[in-house]
């Protein structure tokens, strides 16, 4: 099978969507002639015009605000805000207007947007620029949340998220944009809310997010030659969130452990270890784990970053600690 | 004023090629090309009036009195930096110096600017807040509820718009529907002033104006200063947005060739007197380079130090 970039499978969601559906747009800054500032949107204000691409202000209030306001009254907004850092500067956007209004309108409206936005570290882009901010958007009831890892899932998955009837807010991993994966030429769908096990393993499952997925694949490929075999686990859609899936790996397993790049204190893992909890406590044979970045802003020098978000050897060491 | 033009070109010419070399990490914004605004800007402060200051920030930063030394080390991301390595370009700050920091969010300076003057207010302290800002950041609402608020209160704070034209590649002419940026303030009833961007005695006029008014209790005043930036919005940008001629037209208006043949013409500055002042810089950013090369990394451990106080 062809294998194309994470930003390359998405840019064709965009294109097959926005082809499929006159009302779907793309806007944001610098997503036009510009092609977005990680050249995501490359090549389609050339091919669908800037009424379809439309280039912002500085204005993510504004871009998701009028996104609230278009959805509401029949058209699908693709908002792109280019560091999910600046969500904040939109955040009662998100967090009282796209997240409540249907709720508060007792059922009586849609709203069909999908706000694409980066997350993570790896870049030495510092505190303002590296955050995973996922937990502010799954504490959201109202909001769907999509974390793909892989060019087929991101393709997959956008696609699904655009003819969603919901807010769905769409994180991609500022350092996956480049990695190539298989994705079919043809047409399909990945359903919001069915996690992947990208590696079946029977010694202990890791439930990994985003680029801790690759990097859970590579510490589980190490641990192999060591005699663990490790069950990686993706949810790919945090909200809704494949509970099954999770739990039956970790019935399988007896331990889980989950990875994130986001900082721990507060963050998604918790919820899945709380669910493993509630729901598979008796079959557990020790604590479920977290291996999360370090409970502080991401800092920019390259040796504070590697310590504060999780690496490789962090997830290994992990697993030998309960295996 | 000259010194300190040439003093931030001269830096910004070496971080750019530092950066090429793959010797710093992160993003760079250069400032090359605007240097009149910066250094005009803060010749009119007290060194303990504020500013804050953007993702375009270390000639701000230069002219407000920042030294290269740490300035370097903090975009090597080593441990004598301004910021310890955890700041990088968009965040060094010196609030010893009254500089409130670069901010990586555009916009984001603004409410903070008036919060620094009703600070100075409050403390009766007579400190003026001055804030760097560019045309993109003036399409945000922090621009409308940082000033609206500050002229209300006629706080000692002072709006410095660098109007470079681009916010990354999106032309003020597509951005936004006037063409003085300065226009606005009329909608806060405060004075809205254009100046020459490349003409450092014209900023260094208004903003000491301004200034003046700002201590003095008049409150507020907008100044749009209009340069042009030479080089990417940051290092690695392909500039599609804009033609080879554009930008060469602008460094036909060099900020500093055009001060340096003032200087010239008034007696006030020669050949030799230039070259000693080259010949300063040019030791100050060894010895900054040197400074940021030889320090140390921060140990690992010290990325958890610092979130509280
Ligand atoms: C709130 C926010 N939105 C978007 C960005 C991304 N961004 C960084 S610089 C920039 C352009 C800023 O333009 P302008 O204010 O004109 O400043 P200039 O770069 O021209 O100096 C953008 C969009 C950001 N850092 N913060």
């Amino acid at each position: 099978m062809r294998e194309i970039t994470y930003a390359e499978a998405i840019r064709e969601a965009l294109r097959e969507e926005m082809k499929r559906d006159e009302r779907v747009y793309i806007i944001g800054e610098d997503v036009g002639r510009f092609g977005g500032c990680f050249g995501v949107t490359k090549g389609l204000w050339e091919e669908f015009g800037g009424e379809r691409v439309k280039d912002t202000p500085i204005s993510e209030t504004a871009i998701i605000g009028s996104s609230v306001g278009a959805a509401a009254t029949g058209m699908r907004p693709v908002p792109e805000i280019m560091f999910c850092d600046f969500m904040g500067v939109a955040m009662d956007e998100i967090t009282n207007q796209a997240a409540k209004m249907r709720y508060m309108f007792g059922g009586k409206v849609k709203l069909p947007m999908v706000v694409r936005t980066p997350v993570g570290g790896g870049l030495s882009a510092a505190a303002q620029h590296s955050q995973s901010l996922e937990a502010w958007f799954t504490h959201l009831p109202g909001l769907k949340v999509v974390m793909p890892s892989t060019p087929y899932d991101a393709k997959g998955l956008l696609k699904a998220a655009i003819r969603d009837d919901n807010p769905v807010i769409f994180l991609e991993h500022k350092m996956l944009y480049g990695v190539k994966g298989e994705v079919p030429e043809e047409e399909y769908i990945v359903p919001l809310g069915v996690a992947d096990v990208k590696r079946e393993g029977k010694d202990i499952t890791i439930i990994a997010t985003s680029m801790m997925v690759h990097k859970s694949l590579e510490a589980a490929k190490e641990l192999e030659k060591e005699g663990i075999s490790v069950e990686v686990i993706d949810p790919r859609t945090l909200y809704p969130l494949d509970e099954e899936k999770i739990l039956e790996s970790v019935k399988k397993t007896h331990r889980a452990i989950v990875v994130h790049e986001a900082v721990e204190r507060s963050g998604f893992g918790g919820e899945i270890v709380a669910i493993i909890m509630e729901k598979a406590f008796e079959y557990l044979d020790a604590p479920v784990k977290r291996v999360c970045a370090k409970n502080t802003p991401i800092p920019f020098s390259p040796p504070l970053e590697n310590f504060v978000i999780p690496q490789v050897s962090d997830i290994i060491k992990a697993v030998k600690e309960m295996v | 004023m000259y010194t300190t033009m040439l003093r931030i070109r001269r830096f910004e010419e070496k971080v750019v090629e530092l950066f090429a070399q793959g010797k710093i990490p992160g993003f760079v914004h250069s400032y090359i090309g605007e240097e009149a605004v910066a250094a005009g800007a803060c010749a009119a402060l007290e060194p303990t009036d504020y500013i804050t200051s953007t993702h375009r920030g270390h000639g701000h930063l230069i002219a407000k009195g920042g030294d290269l030394k740490y300035m370097m080390a903090e975009l090597y991301g080593k441990k004598t930096g301004y910021c310890k390595g955890k700041g990088g370009s968009m965040h060094i700050a010196d609030v010893d110096l009254g500089i409130l920091g670069a901010n990586g969010i555009v916009g984001a300076g603004i409410p903070i600017a008036t919060g620094a003057a009703l600070s100075s207010y409050l403390q009766k302290n007579g400190r003026v807040a001055l804030c760097f800002f560019s045309d993109g950041a003036s399409n945000r609402g922090t621009f409308h509820e940082g000033i609206n608020m500050a002229s209300i209160w006629k706080l000692p704070v002072v709006f410095l718009c660098e109007n470079n034209m681009y916010g990354i590649s999106m032309p003020q002419k597509r951005g936004m529907a006037i063409e003085d940026i300065a226009d606005r303030a009329s909608a806060y009833g405060i004075p809205g002033v254009v100046v020459d961007g490349n003409d450092v005695i014209a900023v260094y006029e208004a903003v000491k104006e301004a200034v003046k008014r700002a201590r003095s209790g008049g409150g507020p005043t907008l100044i749009e200063a209009k340069t042009a930036r030479w080089r990417g919005h940051f290092e690695g940008d392909p500039q599609i947005y804009r033609t080879p001629e554009e930008i060469e037209e602008w460094k036909k208006k060099c900020p500093i060739k055009r001060f340096e043949e003032k200087l010239l013409k008034m007696g006030v500055l020669n050949e030799e007197k230039i070259k000693e002042i080259e010949d300063m810089i040019a030791k100050e950013i060894d010895e900054a380079v040197k400074f940021a090369e030889e320090s140390p990394y921060p140990e690992p451990e010290e990325a958890l130090e610092d979130v509280y106080a």
